[in-house]
């Protein structure tokens, strides 16, 4: 009874159950797609190819990934401590500071390979800054992290305008952003990786950052499942009565989650600004701070879920934009509409299939077990 | 014993490899109170979920009068006239008793209508099985006790002819439970019929009429409760001869190792808990603390292991001050020798989200047996789990399972083994066997003794006043936040509980 559902094999847990999910997502989508009197087959074709129809599509796809798998580790490692930061998009935004000062400073000067380190710290100081102050709420206030990260995300919002339109912004210029970059501030394509599998990245701003969110996965996953503050972390995050018992600090554990998952959302600046921009401009992060909280829904936490749920989104987010474009009648806020359904089959919905499911496996379970009777017998 | 309330037949229960119930048969009589018994992970909760339609049955069928009736859900359970009383009560904290008993059974959509029914239907049955209890008090400011009552005037309205009572004494003082197997009488004499789950084989021979005995997943047998012996019993759930008696010699008192001096603890509220609390532990013996559940034994116990804040008084560990006024830190008192078994191991000394090899090292992972550096020696810490699982024979003996899936004993020798294996100069336990079977019970105390005998300062605190008079060479009582008396094990029962009533403490006091 605590255990409401059986224990199911671990390629239906992780595999055929978010597939089923997704299916019912795309399904409804395409019950939406036919109310506006579009052929949703058609719209499908458009979302599967300009996903992955050209090698450029799959560097666009895998851009928008790479952004979201940073996201979505931030998600993630609040949520080992039981702390739902919702401040990923403030965190990022203001993370793109960091990158912005490490570029500017020196991008005429070093080469991308020395700027780029700098950049990261850079990008992670910032990001980690604002998450501190709200992990510092919680612990020494008691004020609610849900509250504080929204309100540091509108916080952020307002102080990246006047950074942008008054001190970083070139004089002169017209436009809310910083001066581009020179070839110091440019992070090398990922082209060479697309070419192995023969494939041409034409313009799509798949750059090294990717690397670098894969990088970053596996630390969180050395993190969290092999180092005793990833340990302390997860305790807190199951059971904060076991973690005081077990003396481990409640306000220490908030503040350093906190910044951790900041320095996380801040590293997504690097992939738009250094990668594809190569300028800060205004509301460079557009909801993926946001999309990072589906994304480690969708990945439970864990970077080997988080890593195919960010390119989940990644597709949708290039062959949304295809389908937009080949079928005007379908608007951008009707691809904001499909995420929504996936994020809500893949997230908030994920039992409901689960004990048709698990019923199905007790049966199959039962005949395999009289099978073995009657063969022993 | 021709006429039977309900019958099993063949009933068998698998859940992936374990097989919880096989080839179950029983029949309990009508008006009968029926003990089942086993140790945890017998089976016991498994047959009565399936009895109660939380799972279905993989073969077998369930009659009840005669009729083979299909359970699919607890609602199919109800209709054919079986209630259940769960061991972690079902109720909502902040509605009155009335709304709590009509809830899921309001009758109309209009609540006020069904709310007048309601109170008429309790009136009622408060009167026929005397079960007093005011239906428009708020189920949090009532006792245990009373809250108990409720949950069985909820079987009772909705119409129970047959109540399965799961562990109903875990939670109850010694008269709370006797009252409660006057109220089982009661109730029999009304021609319920009464399944009464436990492992206290005490409570099988006081109030039952027959009583079957499960043992890794089968009946093995089932005896007429005036036929059978507490004995008899043990032997027939564990499959051997089980000392019930703890055999211990003489102890040998040597150093203070733990002295409490003046300790006022407050609750958030304010309201004081532990009410100027001094005692002392030596080295080589076990000081039991008595007393009925809440008079204060819990907060002390977090105050020592610096868990909760201390309002006045001191701590000396060791002969060293513990700051409990302050910010006492449960891992800094580790390491100066204090070990601390906690009340609730299901959301103190457990996490029962984690395999069990991370339990075995909650509260050490900073010890250099278990970390490199920064990070975690996954194989020393399996390792170690493995002989730990070996030397207290926990079962499954599986150092990667969820220890959410071990049975409470299992789960306390967790806890146990983590705690008396880091050789602590001070050991403070709190309900060592709550929840846990006659089996682990034996290697629980016998554990217990071994620690005193090598010289270890045990302070002891339980509500099973057996355990205390058992294990103890010293037993102070609390009542209501003070310690009203210190006895030797040798005192009676009754002069033990007229103390923990706070009757004769007043009188010494008052002297």
């Amino acid at each position: 009874m605590s255990t409401p559902y059986a224990k199911l094999p671990g390629w239906v847990e992780y595999g055929l159950i978010p597939l089923i999910n997704l299916a019912v997502a795309f399904l409804v989508a395409g019950l939406v797609v036919l109310l506006v009197g579009e052929n949703p087959l058609e719209a499908a074709y458009h979302l599967i190819n300009g996903a992955f129809g050209r090698g450029e599509y799959i560097g666009f796809t895998l851009y928008y990934a790479t952004t979201f798998i940073f996201t979505g580790l931030a998600v993630a490692v609040a949520f080992h401590s039981g702390l739902f930061n919702i401040g990923g998009e403030g965190q990022a935004y203001v993370g793109g500071i960091g990158v912005a000062l490490a570029c500017l400073w020196l991008d005429q000067m070093m080469p991308w390979y020395v700027v780029f380190p700098l950049a990261i710290v850079g990008s992670v100081f910032f990001g980690a800054l604002w998450a501190f102050l709200p992990g510092w709420l919680q612990a020494r206030r008691g004020s609610h992290i849900v509250i504080t990260t929204i309100m540091f995300n509108f916080i952020a919002s307002s102080l990246m305008v006047y950074l942008l339109t008054r001190v970083l912004k070139p004089l002169g210029s017209m436009a809310p952003q910083t001066r581009t970059f020179a070839e110091g501030g440019q992070l090398p394509k990922l082209d060479w990786l697309l070419s192995i599998f023969g494939l041409n990245i034409g313009t799509a701003p798949f750059n090294i950052s990717f690397l670098l969110a894969l990088a970053a996965a596996f630390a969180v996953w050395v993190l969290i499942w092999r180092t005793r503050l990833g340990y302390e972390m997860r305790t807190m995050g199951h059971s904060p009565s076991a973690a005081r018992y077990a003396g481990i600090s409640e306000s220490r554990i908030t503040v350093v989650a906190m910044m951790m998952s900041g320095g996380l959302a801040g590293m997504m600046a690097l992939n738009p600004i250094m990668g594809e921009q190569f300028r800060m401009q205004l509301d460079f992060v557009q909801g993926a701070g946001f999309v990072g909280i589906a994304v480690a829904l969708m990945g439970r936490s864990h970077p080997g879920g988080i890593i195919p749920a960010a390119i989940l989104f990644g597709v949708l987010y290039q062959g949304g934009a295809e389908i937009a474009f080949e079928m005007p009648s379908i608007s951008r806020d009707m691809i904001v509409i499909i995420q929504g359904l996936v994020i809500l089959f893949a997230g908030a919905l994920e039992n409901m299939f689960r004990p048709a499911i698990t019923r199905v496996f007790a049966a199959r379970g039962q005949r395999a077990a009289a099978l073995v009777q009657t063969k022993g017998a | 014993m021709d006429n039977i309330a309900i019958e099993l037949r063949g009933i068998d229960k698998s859940f992936g490899l374990v097989h919880a119930n096989r080839n179950i048969n029983l029949k309990v009589g009508k008006g009968t109170i029926h003990g089942i018994i086993g140790e945890n992970g017998a089976g016991k909760s498994t047959l009565m979920s399936i009895l109660y339609g939380f799972y279905q049955a993989d073969r077998g069928e369930i009659l009840v009068d005669g009729k083979a009736v299909s359970i699919r859900d607890p609602n199919a359970a109800i209709s054919v006239g079986i209630g259940m009383v769960h061991q972690h009560f079902m109720l909502v904290e902040n509605f009155t008793v009335l709304e709590n008993v009509m809830l899921g059974a309001e009758d109309s959509q209009i609540l006020n209508k069904g709310i007048a029914k309601a109170r008429q239907e309790l009136k009622r049955l408060e009167k026929e099985y005397a079960l007093e209890v005011n239906p428009d008090a708020v189920i949090e400011e009532l006792p245990v006790g009373l809250q108990q009552r409720v949950e069985i005037l909820k079987a009772l309205y909705r119409r129970a002819d047959i109540l399965i009572l799961d562990e109903p004494t875990g939670v109850l003082t010694p008269p709370e439970a006797d009252h409660l197997f006057r109220i089982l009488d009661q109730l029999k004499a009304q021609g319920k019929t009464i399944i009464l789950i436990t492992h206290k084989l005490r409570e099988i021979m006081a109030v039952t009429d027959e009583v079957s005995v499960m043992r890794r997943g089968e009946m093995v047998a089932t005896r007429t409760t005036r036929e059978t012996s507490v004995e008899e019993l043990a032997e027939l759930m564990v499959g051997r001869r089980v000392l019930l008696r703890v055999e211990k010699g003489e102890s040998k008192p040597g150093d203070v190792k733990l002295a409490v001096k003046g300790l006022t603890v407050r609750d958030s509220r304010g309201v004081t808990m532990v009410d100027d609390v001094s005692l002392e532990v030596r080295a080589g013996e076990i000081v039991g603390i008595a007393g009925v559940a809440g008079n204060g034994q819990s907060e002390l116990l977090e105050a020592i292991a610096g868990i909760r804040k201390a309002a006045f008084g001191a701590v000396l560990l060791n002969g060293e001050p513990v700051d409990v006024r302050g910010h006492a830190d449960p891992a800094e008192l580790r390491e100066r020798g204090l070990a601390h078994v906690p009340e609730d191991r299901h959301h103190v000394g457990l996490v029962l989200k984690f395999e069990e090899c991370e339990n075995a090292i909650l509260g050490y992972h900073h010890d250099p047996r278990f970390a490199k550096g920064m990070f975690l020696d996954v194989d020393a810490i399996r390792k170690d789990a493995e002989e730990k699982i070996a030397k207290y024979d926990i079962r499954p003996p599986n150092a990667r399972l969820r220890t959410a899936n071990f049975s409470g004993g299992n789960q306390q020798k967790v806890v146990l083994a983590r705690e008396m294996e880091q050789d602590p100069d001070v050991l403070i336990i709190g309900q060592p066997t709550r929840g846990v079977d006659v089996g682990a019970i034996e290697f629980i105390h016998k554990r217990i003794i071994e620690m005193r005998d090598q010289g270890k300062a045990v302070l002891l605190v339980s509500v099973e006043l057996d355990e205390i008079r058992s294990l103890s060479d010293r037993i102070l009582v609390m009542f209501s936040g003070r310690v009203v008396g210190e006895r030797s094990p040798e005192a009676t029962e009754g002069e033990l509980g007229l103390l923990m009533a706070g009757v004769e403490g007043r009188k010494e006091a008052a002297e």
